[in-house]
């Protein structure tokens, strides 16, 4: 009976801080790649201003929150945010086309090489760094209201009557039920309409879907439409699980782009299973395991130091690691990339 | 318009930005921001050896520079002996285990046959290895630190006159980057660029967090300058004399006892300006001889070379030559020039503080000077240097005055308007984007482009 339970305890410990952090932090970085990914798949180039405009998705929808919020709307237990993400989305694709018809439209028109592309994308990135900033300023914003929790980590002890407790935030939740929706929602479209097969098309061979009839200005417009769509989403559901600072979506860039190599660029399925691992091994190597094998090991074997493989501070650090691994040792990828 | 004289309107009209500066703000500003120019230009010009002659994006430059950085803090501070005693035993001996994982996963990635076989044993090597280093590193680490934390708690240095960073910077970043280019070389320009990006990052997170060997995120202030210290000048007879001779005019005007007064505020103001005159000195120094070597270097048939492995790789691969050495030569020489200007860049600051080392203001911008300025032109990058850096540090004043003058229509306590106030600096970055996507627009060049030789 002891030993089941210290058993259990050990298990609720690494989903209270292994599976559940890490399913939600995932889900938040498969969605940024799949952004990032679909770009690449399409437009064949590395997008730098990714980071930055999940930034600026956040912030419309932040903006919006808060007038909502002043005005005494509410969602009940969710967070109003939700509300508000319809405009944030709108405002998002609109900065994206507006940005693909006065920049990217140029080199494509010149068929550039994809290192300028990704060098004017360096310069988006720098404007949309400054006009988020402008907005809102560089600070940390919290616009979470509604219910904190699903399950609490004293609720759960109590009625367990486990010594560990598991705690589920709503954001997190939210989080990995959007995140799933998303995705179906997403390859029914590539898979199914029209318009999603076009752009496979498009994807796997330029010339020969220009052949068979694919509008190029249209393929482009729907990229751009769903790129916005995801960064905007990506990034709320982020600022409502940890919190808003414009430097951090900066930062957020690296492990989005790892996850999307990871998982095999241009490839959407790849993106989502990049996601997941890199988040899965930003948690895992940065724990410390002391507890699970307090509970887990007799008393005589209790380990003495923390168990950790890595100081938490390495977190950034850990999915570059396994980005340069991946690129040295299987370059396309985990699943076969450069195919949407 | 010639090349040539392209080139002087360009410096011209940089002189004359640096001149409108010291009128309207004071001198001492622009030679502040002139210094900044100089390390910017040889930050730049590292950066163009790599773009410039040789077409590789390296979107590290941040890590580089900071290795400079840290170059400086190990060349000059007093080394701790205590932690030395404490901890070299212990260090070596992780340091061997460490060299040992590396040569012995080498081995077996060079005699095995590729298969399951290999793979599992270099994974068992590097597991294996890796407790090992922890094992002893973790203890070494721990009484490193223990020595003194609020006063040292690591190393230190090896007590050298700081200047010598700059050299040893640039051996540091040319080392890392030698690891950096072996590895990241082989791939493609948009893979390269993620790496070196995530690579930087790496870099930077080790310097936080191995305080035994730059005290991390506590900082290491009050380096040691190559240059007086103002306090000592403020008082040292010749500087008091050199003073008085310059304001010799307007001195000899007043009567004897304001005399003192004036000298004494002179001998002030002038000393903060003497001490910057020594660093423009050293800097440009730099410049020029780094400026020198690169256009002997880009003009020899070595860099006749780099640009037709830049033009097309294949082509130049069918002539026999060997792309992916000179790639790495190049990379591991502009990687060193960088080194060298965070060396610079950390002295002129006299403090290291790894966590003012972001993306934006190292990599990108450094970026942006590079393209601005010029590709593949030396001058270029070095135009593209002080003027990004000039927009750069000017675009917060002007930006906050045009606010000011643009909302004075509205209530002095009007909350729109102290925000756009308030937040106008940030609007430094929409410029910088904006100066790079124009240029790469409409001049994609750069300003002052390469200049294409033909056999005529």
């Amino acid at each position: 009976m002891e030993a089941i339970i210290d058993i259990t305890n050990a298990i609720v410990l690494i989903l209270n801080y292994i599976i559940v952090p890490g399913l939600s932090y995932g889900s938040q970085l498969a969605l940024g790649a799949l952004g990032i990914t679909i770009i690449f798949g399409i437009l064949r180039f590395a997008n730098f201003a990714h980071g930055d405009t999940m930034a600026f998705g956040t912030m419309v929808t932040i903006l919006v929150t808060w007038w909502l919020q002043s005005k005494g709307v509410s969602l009940g237990p969710l967070p109003t945010a939700l509300l508000a993400l319809p405009v944030g989305i709108v405002f998002t694709i609109g900065i994206m086309v507006a940005t693909d018809k006065l920049v990217y439209k140029h080199y494509r028109r010149h068929k550039s090489a994809p290192v300028t592309f990704m060098i004017a994308s360096m310069g988006v990135m720098f404007m949309m760094n400054g006009i988020v900033r402008f907005i809102i300023g560089p600070n940390d914003q919290r616009f979470l209201d509604g219910e904190r929790f699903i399950v609490r980590a004293r609720d759960f002890k109590v009625s367990t009557g486990l010594s560990e407790g598991l705690s589920i935030k709503v954001s997190q939740g939210l989080t990995i039920v959007i995140a799933v929706l998303l995705v179906l929602a997403l390859f029914w479209f590539l898979q199914r309409t029209r318009t999603g097969k076009a752009m496979r098309a498009y994807s796997d061979n330029e010339d020969l879907a220009l052949l068979s009839g694919v509008d190029p200005d249209r393929v482009v417009l729907v990229t751009w439409i769903l790129a916005g769509i995801l960064a905007t989403i990506a990034g709320t559901l982020y600022g409502l699980d940890k919190s808003f600072k414009p430097f951090t979506y900066l930062q957020l860039l690296l492990p989005m782009f790892a996850a999307a190599i990871v998982g095999g660029i241009g490839n959407p399925i790849g993106a989502i299973l990049g996601g997941y691992v890199i988040a899965f091994s930003e948690v895992m190597v940065t724990y410390a395991y002391k507890k699970v094998f307090i509970y887990l090991l007799p008393s005589s074997l209790e380990p003495s130091g923390l168990m950790q493989l890595l100081s938490t501070d390495y977190k950034f650090a850990v999915s570059f690691i396994i980005l340069v691994l991946v690129l040295l040792v299987k370059p396309t990828g985990i699943l076969k990339g450069k195919v949407i | 318009m010639s090349s040539e004289l392209k080139t002087k309107l360009a410096f011209a009209m940089v002189a004359g930005l640096l001149l409108i500066i010291g009128f309207s703000q004071s001198w001492s500003v622009a030679l502040g921001i002139f210094n900044l120019c100089l390390i910017s230009a040889v930050m730049a010009l590292g950066v163009n050896i790599q773009w410039g002659y040789a077409g590789l994006l390296n979107v590290g430059i941040m890590g580089f520079a900071a290795l400079g950085g840290m170059a400086a803090v190990l060349v000059s501070q007093a080394p701790v002996a205590a932690a030395w005693e404490a901890g070299w035993a212990k260090l070596a001996l992780a340091a061997i285990f460490f060299l040992a994982t590396v040569i012995g996963t080498r081995l077996c990635y060079r005699k095995m046959s590729p298969g399951r076989h290999r793979t599992l044993s270099m994974t068992a090597i590097i597991i294996l290895g890796l407790i090992m280093v922890r094992y002893w590193l973790d203890p070494a680490v721990a009484s490193i630190e223990a020595i003194e934390s609020a006063k040292t708690g690591f190393l230190g240095g090896m007590g050298l006159p700081i200047i010598f960073s700059w050299i040893f910077g640039g051996f540091v970043a040319a080392g890392i980057a030698w690891v950096v280019g072996k590895v990241a070389l082989g791939l493609r320009a948009d893979y390269l660029a993620i790496a070196t990006l995530g690579i930087s990052e790496i870099i930077i997170a080790v310097m936080k967090n191995e305080d035994w060997l730059t005290r991390g995120v506590k900082n290491v202030t009050g380096l040691s300058r190559p240059v007086p210290y103002e306090i000592n000048l403020q008082t040292t007879e010749w500087f008091i004399n050199l003073v008085s001779w310059w304001h010799s005019g307007t001195l000899s005007a007043l009567s004897k006892t304001d005399q003192a007064g004036v000298l004494k505020q002179a001998v002030i103001e002038s000393s903060s300006i003497f001490v910057k005159l020594c660093y423009t000195g050293l800097f440009a120094s730099v410049l020029i001889i780094v400026l020198l070597l690169s256009v002997k270097a880009l003009n020899s048939p070595w860099g006749r070379m780099m640009r037709a492995i830049r033009d097309n790789e294949i082509a130049a691969g069918a002539m026999g030559k060997d792309v992916t050495r000179r790639h790495l030569e190049v990379f591991i020489i502009g990687s060193a020039v960088v080194g060298v200007a965070g060396a610079m860049l950390t002295t002129l600051d006299g403090q290291f503080t790894p966590t003012s080392y972001q993306p934006l203001r190292y990599t990108f911008l450094i970026w942006v000077m590079v393209i601005v300025g010029g590709s593949g032109n030396n001058m270029g990058s070095v135009l593209g240097g002080f003027l990004i850096w000039i927009i750069w540090i000017e675009a917060e004043p002007v930006g906050v005055w045009l606010m000011q003058f643009g909302t004075s229509w509205m209530d002095e306590g009007n909350s729109l308007r102290i925000h756009l106030i308030d937040n106008a600096q940030h609007m430094r970055l929409f410029f910088m984007g904006l100066v790079l996507l124009l240029v790469l627009r409409f001049s994609p060049g750069g300003i002052l482009p390469e200049v294409v030789r033909r056999r005529s």
